[in-house]
């Protein structure tokens, strides 16, 4: 303790700087992967660009050939598609995200109302699922094939088979039809989160409650617990000081694994619940087939998950000092 | 849903020579679900998008076991299908995600250099995304398709073998007995059938089950939102979604879809060898 604090620089810090840097070029894909096939969505809808255009300008019935081929020259249409192609990422470069086809709004003005309400699900969701999963976790991993252990694991494999959408409508079932003690959809009052920011959390935990489970039998099987305890240490100060550093490792690093549910799981959730956020905004522009938002929803949520990544990356160095290297 | 299994849950494992009661329950579970799936339709006999509107909602009997849809259609006949058509598409999207994901990462690791780079930096831009958005964003080019679901599973799934098929072939390329064989003039096909294919297919197995589970789950998870298959379509997600308001007269009409789906899941995950399913 006292090498590491006499250092000016937590030695966290070096590591992090090269995961950092591995995520940065993972935005960069994101962004370059999502722009490429967008524009090749546009290019591929059924009819002529510059009529499509032209019509929405000038209204159906108003719409010369003359006209479109205006529209034609004006946006560029006519020149080849790798010209376009670099015109789009240069656009994509200056955050020109387009407009919606459907409300007519800059794509940046939709964005920036849904980002806070599926920031705020997620951390939520995250926040719960934290606070059930290790914490039943470490429990279970305290008394192996305890009945507290069996009974998670039974629900854990459960809930693992319960694809999140399902969970959603059996929680709605319950607590909005049966009970009547929680608002099934909508984003009236702060009660409309529960559910969904649950339906998520109940996902996640499911997973990380087990790999708590393990590191914490883990622990337990250790010969620096076992000494721990020979030396004196009650159980409580030997969980304390020497296991829970070491069950938070692999259960946060695991997180890392699990944003890929949480992000997927996002989309679903918000769509089944009518929660105004990103992923909702997704799977309605792929209905009305509105290309600058799917791009610009798919742009955010995919930043957001690499977003997410590096905090966790950031969290593990701190936690794990193995892992800074 | 989650498409990329976790590199934490492959876990090295001296590949197990006896099934536990609940790998053998696994085997029966989904043996039934594919045989329903494989024989279902043609026992029904019924076309499952044949309407009476008269019978719409008519309770299950002996002739129709779990009675008509909200459209007077043969609910047994539309699960049949549906079972079909999901274990075709993760059957089909594991398939050619596996063979060409293992072969180009033995290529990788076999040969080195530019393939290598080139593969893996494709393989890293694939996984930038989560898999679900991927699909979601290929589905967006022709709604409604079967096969842009087919390529975006595929796609997102055959990373997952390349990576771990390139980086347990590295290590087991280097180890004595391989180079023992290489100087005893065995050539590559032995190499890789003697020496690496045991150590390979446990990891493989268990991409396999997180791969198919995940695409059953995505195909119905997108269904469910209503950027899948479209209705008439009786797919698992979309008959969920089209019989959700008439849970309360019919349960058994939205339980049917749910219980199969489940039980797919539920099937894959006893399939784990048991330090796994821990």
């Amino acid at each position: 303790m006292e090498l590491r604090t006499a250092s000016r620089f937590n030695p966290a810090w070096r590591g992090i700087g090269t995961a950092l840097t591995q995520r940065l070029l993972q935005a960069a894909l994101v962004a370059l992967l999502v722009g490429t096939l967008c524009f090749f969505m546009t290019r591929m809808l059924p009819g002529d660009m510059a009529y499509r255009i032209a019509a929405g300008r000038y209204g159906y019935d108003m719409v010369t050939s003359a006209a479109a081929e205006a529209v034609r020259i004006e946006l560029g249409l006519d020149r080849p598609w790798l010209v376009a192609l670099g015109d789009w990422w240069a656009r994509l470069l200056q955050f020109d995200l387009g407009v919606s086809q459907v409300t007519a709004q800059p794509v940046s003005v939709e964005i920036a109302r849904q980002l806070g309400p599926t920031v705020r699900l997620s951390l939520l969701a995250m926040f719960f699922s934290l606070l059930v999963g290790p914490t039943l976790g470490v429990l279970a991993g305290l008394k192996p094939g305890g009945l507290l252990d069996r009974f998670t694991l039974a629900v854990s494999v459960v809930l693992r088979a319960l694809p999140s959408f399902l969970l959603g409508l059996v929680l709605v079932l319950v607590f909005s039809v049966k009970l009547g003690v929680l608002p099934a959809a909508g984003h009236d009052d702060h009660g409309s989160m529960v559910l969904p920011a649950l339906t998520l959390a109940l996902g996640l935990a499911a997973v990380s409650c087990r790999v708590a489970r393990d590191a914490m039998v883990q622990v337990r099987g250790s010969a620096y617990f076992a000494f721990a305890l020979t030396k004196g240490l009650t159980m409580r100060q030997a969980l304390l000081r020497h296991g829970l550093r070491n069950v938070a490792a692999p259960t946060i690093s695991y997180l890392g694994v699990q944003l890929v549910f949480l992000v997927e799981g996002v989309v679903l959730v918000e769509t089944i619940f009518a929660w105004p956020g990103i992923g909702h905004a997704l799977v309605h522009a792929i209905f009305s087939r509105d290309v600058p938002m799917i791009q610009g929803t798919a742009l955010v949520l995919g930043l957001m998950f690499v977003l997410f990544n590096a905090l966790v990356d950031t969290a593990c160095a701190f936690i794990d000092p193995r892992r800074r290297a | 849903m989650n498409i990329h299994p976790s590199p934490e849950l492959v876990i090295d494992d001296a590949p197990a020579r006896r099934l536990n009661r609940a790998q053998l329950a696994g085997i029966a579970l989904l043996g039934v679900i594919g045989l329903f799936a494989l024989f279902g339709p043609w026992l029904v006999g019924i076309d499952p998008a044949r309407q009476q509107l008269e019978r719409f909602l008519e309770n299950p009997s002996l002739a129709h076991p779990l009675g008509f849809d909200q459209l007077g259609r043969d609910m047994l006949a539309r699960l049949a299908h549906g079972a079909r058509l999901s274990l075709t598409l993760a059957g089909l999207s594991v398939l050619s995600a596996a063979i060409p994901g293992t072969l180009l990462g033995l290529l990788a690791a076999w040969r080195g250099g530019w393939p290598e780079r080139v593969l893996a930096a494709f393989a890293d831009a694939v996984l930038a995304l989560p898999g679900l958005l991927l699909v979601l964003l290929l589905s967006a080019f022709t709604p409604g398709g079967f096969w842009p679901l087919y390529v975006g599973i595929s796609l997102a799934l055959w990373v997952e073998y390349f990576r771990v098929v390139r980086a347990a072939s590295r290590i087991l390329l280097a180890s004595p007995h391989v180079e023992a064989a290489r100087l005893l003039g065995f050539g590559p096909l032995h190499i890789v059938r003697r020496h690496l294919m045991p150590e390979l297919l446990p990891r493989l197995s268990t991409l396999m089950r997180f791969g198919f589970a995940g695409a059953v789950l995505a195909m119905s998870a997108l269904g469910f939102v209503g950027v899948g298959l479209q209705p008439p379509t009786p797919e698992l997600g979309v008959m969920m979604i089209e019989l959700l308001p008439y849970y309360g007269e019919a349960p058994w009409l939205i339980g049917a879809p749910v219980l199969l789906l489940f039980l797919t899941l539920f099937g894959l995950l006893l399939l784990a060898p048991e330090r796994e399913a821990a």
